[in-house]
């Protein structure tokens, strides 16, 4: 006779509503594995989705990602030359804030060269970009839809295509657009600020008396337009030719003295343990304090569940019971109690996850440990009553 | 363990003693006990509260070690000065005795009828058998409508029929009873007793009293007085009434 299952149905509200708090907080703990996967998950998500053996980036820096890298857009000339290099192509990344419908819109703009890759991985809605200028393929996160118009910098552009869950290392929501559309976005200068710059430029060559009227303006006109470009990318990408040597490729253009090669194998740890390391840690220990409140909770539960019986295993010892018929009774309890808490809280999650704001990645591996960690826990945490029970005294079954 | 062939007793104890704390604390709650019990004798422990008669129980029930003196059940001894070494009290409990207790004392998570068949399941019984004795005892004691009934839906009289069953259910040598009419009514609690005498006759058990309910005294074949931890006196009634 199985008194554990008995005693639950005899109390069936209590236990339920106990596995259900439970199930709870069993969910939160859940919820913070598949954040801090999604957080991996999104750190590496351009970095995927690009498919590139070596990220060329400005020389003593971890860009484009972890900070501020900028290199010249035609070096991509200099590393297609490159023994084993099959591709190379120009990517540049900025993070974007508008207003939209009146609420403040976030996005990740990847702009890339359409001769070469590490464009939209698919277009599952509309087609990808065909013109040079004005068009724009976004995230499905984005919420936006295709024809509507969005506004940057000076121009409008088109959405013309969706593509899949693409996002920033941040967790924003990526659009694509040609490079040279977000070139001008993030390194064209308003009207203003050019003639400005222009004025200043002839100032300070007017105070060099060597210079002649039409050399002053000729200068003028060579540092404006160097000034005034636009041609400058974030990183360059590069895949190799199949065999290619990634050592041997990296230690070339590290030759080059001004950019940095960086593997996708350093991308990664570069992105995973550097960028979110401090996010992973904290929502670790908040899964630790949250699981120690678990087994706190359902030590406390059982405890008291056994005060309660304490006149029934009294007279469960005095008729003779074995002490495994009543360890059984309180074990299988605590058990029962974290499998159907784990249920719930697994239930929980599978039904809320897309709904989080951020992405949830659930991984078997992390679901099963989990489901580990609670036998154990509800194994441990039984003890407590266990220990009050063995140490109940038959005796206490007699008098009222 | 000493056992004897044919045992004249159910239970026999000699002078016996329980003394609880040590030294200047020292609590003696039995002192020099002796009595016999035969099989199908219903035997009262009789007087005031405090007097030592429910320890004098529990060290029958083998709950409460003895100090002095010894303890044979069912012609097997099991406490000489003490517990006889290697003697696994639980389960003498539960293949030789059957308790009943002031309170009825059922589990409250089991109904009727499982209340009864986890003695026999404790005993090894399988479930089938458990069920089908289970069934044949509580509808030998009028309960066989409520063989489902948990112990919150029972009457008073009915939760103490079922406690009774539950104390049979292993058919023991010997049914030691804590007050078991204190929370009846004189009605129910004389039902009680002559289900008692009549279960001691059938079943040639040993039953034995605790009570201090001058009311159910007529029926019991002998009565031990206790005061003081002591016994001093014993009554013996010829032909006992039903009460």
């Amino acid at each position: 006779m199985n008194l554990a299952v008995r005693d639950i149905r005899h109390h069936l509200g209590r236990f339920i509503l106990t596995a259900i708090g439970l199930g709870l907080l069993l969910g939160v703990v859940m919820s913070m594995g598949g954040i801090y996967r999604g957080l991996i998950a999104d750190a590496l998500a351009v970095l995927d989705y690009t498919k590139a053996d070596i990220w060329v980036v400005q020389q003593d820096t971890n860009g484009p990602f972890a900070e501020s890298s900028r290199i010249p857009e035609d070096i991509k000339y200099r590393i297609k030359a490159v023994p084993g290099v099959a591709e190379a192509s120009p990517l540049s990344f900025q993070t974007i804030q508008v207003e939209r419908q009146e609420k403040p819109f976030r996005f990740f703009l990847i702009g890339y060269d359409l001769n070469g890759f590490g464009g939209p991985p698919e277009i599952s809605a509309g087609r990808g970009i065909r013109q040079k200028h004005y068009e724009l393929v976004v995230a499905s996160g984005m919420g936006m839809v295709l024809g509507e118009k969005i506004h940057l910098g000076l121009h409008d552009y088109t959405v013309v295509g969706i593509t899949g869950k693409v996002v920033s290392s941040s967790g924003d929501p990526a659009a694509y657009m040609s490079l040279a559309d977000a070139q001008e976005i993030q390194f064209k200068k308003d009207n203003n600020a050019v003639r400005n710059n222009r004025e200043r430029i002839a100032t300070n060559l007017s105070g060099v008396p060597t210079l002649s009227p039409p050399q002053k303006q000729m200068v003028t006109q060579q540092i404006a337009g160097i000034t005034e470009s636009t041609h400058t990318v974030n990183t360059i990408v590069a895949r190799l030719a199949p065999g290619a040597d990634l050592k041997s490729v990296q230690d070339r253009i590290s030759r080059w003295n001004h950019f940095r090669p960086i593997s996708e194998e350093e991308q990664t740890q570069i992105l995973s343990k550097g960028m979110i390391e401090k996010a992973r840690m904290q929502l670790g220990l908040f899964r630790a304090i949250l699981l120690v409140i678990s087994g706190v909770i359902i030590a406390l539960i059982i405890y008291t569940s056994t005060l309660d019986k304490i006149k029934v295993i009294a007279t469960l010892k005095l008729i003779g019971s074995q002490n495994r018929v009543i360890i059984g009774m309180i074990l299988q309890q605590s058990l029962l109690m974290g499998v159907i808490a784990y249920a719930i809280g697994y239930g929980l999650i599978l039904l809320t996850y897309e709904k989080f704001p951020r992405r949830i990645v659930l991984e078997a591996i992390d679901l099963q440990g989990l489901f580990v960690i609670v036998i154990v826990i509800c194994t441990i945490s039984s003890f407590v009553g266990i220990r009050k029970a063995l140490k109940v005294e038959p005796a206490e079954a007699l008098g009222g | 363990m000493d056992k004897v062939d044919k045992p004249l007793y159910a239970v026999e104890v000699e002078r016996l003693t329980k003394t609880y704390g040590k030294g200047e604390t020292a609590v003696t709650a039995i002192s020099d006990a002796t009595l016999q019990v035969s099989p199908g004798e219903l035997v009262a422990i009789l007087g005031p509260s405090g007097s030592g008669k429910t320890t004098l129980l529990t060290v029958i029930g083998l709950i409460n070690e003895p100090t002095h003196g010894r303890v044979v059940i069912d012609g097997a001894l099991v406490a000489d000065e003490g517990w006889l070494p290697g003697l696994d009290l639980k389960r003498q409990r539960r293949e030789k005795l059957g308790f009943i207790f002031q309170a009825h004392n059922l589990i409250p998570f089991l109904s009727a009828i499982e209340n009864v068949m986890i003695a026999l399941e404790i005993n090894h019984l399988p479930r089938k058998e458990a069920k089908t004795r289970a069934t044949e005892l509580l509808t030998a004691l009028n309960l066989g409508h409520r063989l489902n009934s948990y112990p919150s839906a029972l009457s008073g009289g009915e939760a103490q029929r079922v406690a009774i069953a539950r104390a049979l259910a292993y058919k023991p040598r010997v049914i030691l009873a804590d007050e078991p009419t204190a929370a009846l009514d004189t009605e129910n609690g004389k039902n009680v007793m002559t289900l008692l005498k009549k279960l001691a006759i059938e079943n040639r058990s040993a039953i034995l009293v605790v009570t201090h309910d001058h009311r159910m005294v007529e029926g019991f074949d002998r009565i031990f007085h206790v005061s003081d931890g002591r016994i001093v006196g014993e009554d013996r009634n010829e032909s006992p009434k039903a009460v």
